[in-house]
């Protein structure tokens, strides 16, 4: 079998699986998988930033909640539908992810990561400053009756799970056939050997700034997505704690690897949902994750499994 | 009151924020320096010295003056000791590379947030100052152990200042500063001197946050506020020169202190991180700093 038959049979196999999952998995289950879903989309925007571009951002909260807050708001104040609300959403992230790309790009490494972090921080604070119109630490409740896409009720757990799957379906599709367009060939390249790559004559500075658009933009997508889902927007989803859950799935499933985000994303979430159930401080255990990631495991679950058994992982 | 007077008082409380900040920006600008590393998890270093200070201070009963000085001792030792422990086990092994550092530094600021939550609580518990005198101002009266905060802290820079250029041990952790391949050719144990600057860092961070404690109460999630300003500060005076840390903290303290007072704090930490990214993307070196080698 050719490595992109493979490919395809595995990333098949894992949405079939999904649709399964749906029949068989109690309804407690049921219900965190959409929410999984819809945060791997987050976890793989950050991905080809991270994974696949060698850029190392500590401020994606800012893509995800521009997106909620682009589609909230739009609801919340302006009495848009479910539909033009999500587009104004991808619009806010598109719009907010070209401006911090063409600014952040100037720097690289460290100062790269301290820039975005900084940038988050700001949009979180503008959050909280303008908190009349997004009611801040609060937030608020998407009414079932705006969460209505053609013809569709979000609100019902059903359809619910069926959505977060499709888009996941088609982010996890278009992530993959991104990187092997020559435009995602010339990203691996990038992190690969930016010198020589610059060398060989591509624009570096442009492909970046693709790579952070494209990325914030698939992070505003799962934002607005996941506000317009569970029907709630809040300043919580721009803090500093939902830049560093990205990073944290993204490494722990495998940076660089298709399935990888998901995988990170799934394992994550339970350990999370188990721990929380004993102690408040469950935060702890992401922090260790991320000690013991970067001590032992940098390549993750999917870059362990692809370094040892299947070459061929995309 | 007039304009004046309340343009005095914040000038004042900008001064102690300024001496706190100092402490604690001259932490990371050492370990930056030295390290080349970017600590992201230094302002719980900061809480873990007021938390500390708390459970000393309690422990020890009497006059609050003995908790006091006890904490000011034991606090930093304390917090010193887990950082140098940290560098052994974790930064030691990802070979200071600078990226994995901080992922890894973020992983040690949700551990120690995060074990003091379960340990020490959510709530927030004030330390007694060891005297509590007040001047009073035609207009106000003013504690002084403000005063006090920041007579400290010019002391603690000054002699952090002489430490460093008057001192063997100064002599070698700037000979690892300027280059660690030659330094350690020169049989300067190079990774003795990361773990201790890493300890040093944290332990500055401790005493500043030791003199605060008194003033503003300890709390499991003090360090966010402390992790950015300092960041500001050191990025402000440009990273790595201590000089140019303990300028840009007073300009960032006071104008803090100033700011607070007139607009609103959110609107004022909205100009300033704003500003500080903006700084790192066009003038890298700092404002301050000289362009890079």
């Amino acid at each position: 079998m050719t490595p992109t038959a493979k490919a395809f049979l595995l990333h098949g196999g894992l949405v079939l699986a999904l649709v399964a999952g749906h029949f068989i998995l109690p309804e407690y289950h049921q219900g965190n998988l959409a929410r999984i879903m819809a945060l791997a989309v987050y976890a793989m925007g950050y991905n080809v930033l991270f994974g696949y571009s060698g850029l190392l951002s500590l401020g994606h909260a800012m893509f995800f909640s521009a997106g909620m807050y682009g589609m909230g708001l739009s609801v919340q104040h302006l009495g848009f539908g479910a539909g033009p609300a999500f587009v104004c959403g991808i619009l806010a992230g598109v719009v907010l992810a070209t401006a911090v790309g063409v600014l952040a790009l100037r720097t690289t490494g460290v100062a790269f990561m301290i820039v975005t972090l900084m940038f988050s921080q700001a949009v979180f604070l503008t959050i909280l400053y303008f908190t009349p119109w997004t009611r801040g630490d609060e937030g608020f409740v998407i009414q079932p009756v705006d969460r209505m896409l053609f013809g569709i009720d979000l609100s019902d757990a059903t359809y619910r799970y069926f959505a977060a799957l499709v888009l996941f379906a088609i982010v996890m599709l278009a992530t993959s056939r991104l990187i092997q367009a020559p435009f995602g060939r010339v990203l691996i390249a990038i992190r690969e050997n930016e010198e020589r790559t610059r060398m060989l004559g591509y624009d570096v500075y442009r492909h970046k700034l693709g790579a952070v658009i494209l990325s914030g933009t698939i992070s505003a997508v799962s934002g607005a997505a996941y506000g317009l889902l569970f029907g709630y927007v809040g300043a919580s989803f721009a803090s500093v704690q939902y830049s560093i859950l990205p990073l944290l799935w993204v490494l722990l499933g495998g940076a660089g690897t298709i399935v990888g985000p998901f995988l990170g994303t799934l394992f994550m979430f339970y350990l999370i949902d188990l721990t929380s159930s004993i102690t408040t401080a469950y935060m702890l255990l992401a922090g260790a994750a991320l000690v013991l990631l970067t001590l032992f495991a940098p390549e993750g679950l999917a870059g362990s499994f692809r370094r040892r058994l299947a070459p061929w992982l995309p | 009151m007039d304009f004046g007077p309340y343009l005095f008082l914040a000038s004042l409380e900008g001064a102690v924020t300024a001496a706190v900040l100092a402490l604690t920006a001259a932490g990371l600008s050492l370990v930056f320096g030295i390290m080349r590393v970017v600590n992201v998890a230094h302002g719980e270093f900061f809480m873990l010295g007021a938390v500390i200070a708390w459970w000393v201070a309690s422990l020890a009963g009497g006059h609050p003056a003995v908790g006091f000085v006890l904490a000011l001792v034991i606090a930093p030792l304390i917090v010193a000791a887990i950082a140098a422990l940290a560098d052994f086990l974790v930064l030691k092994r990802v070979q200071y590379d600078p990226e994995r550092t901080i992922v890894a530094t973020i992983g040690l600021l949700y551990i120690i947030q995060q074990t003091v939550l379960m340990t020490y609580g959510p709530e927030a518990r004030p330390v007694e100052a060891p005297f509590n005198h007040r001047i009073y101002f035609p207009w106000f009266g003013y504690s002084t152990y403000k005063f006090f905060v920041i007579g400290a802290a010019i002391a603690l820079l000054l002699g952090l200042w002489l430490v460093m250029t008057r001192t063997r041990l100064g002599i070698v952790l700037r000979a690892t500063q300027l280059d660690r391949e030659t330094a350690l050719a020169f049989a300067i144990p190079v990774e003795r001197v990361y773990a201790l600057t890493f300890g040093l860092g944290a332990g500055l961070a401790a005493l500043g946050a030791v003199l605060v404690v008194p003033i503003q109460q300890a709390h499991y999630l003090m360090g966010g506020d402390p992790l950015l300003l300092s960041f500001i500060v050191v990025i402000i005076g440009g990273l790595g020169s201590l000089a140019g840390t303990v300028v840009a903290a007073v300009l960032i303290g006071m104008s803090d202190g100033i700011i607070s007072v007139f607009f609103s704090p959110t609107l004022a930490k909205i100009i300033a991180t704003l500003a500080v990214a903006l700084v790192l993307v066009f003038r890298p070196q700092g404002l301050f700093g000289k362009a890079a080698r």
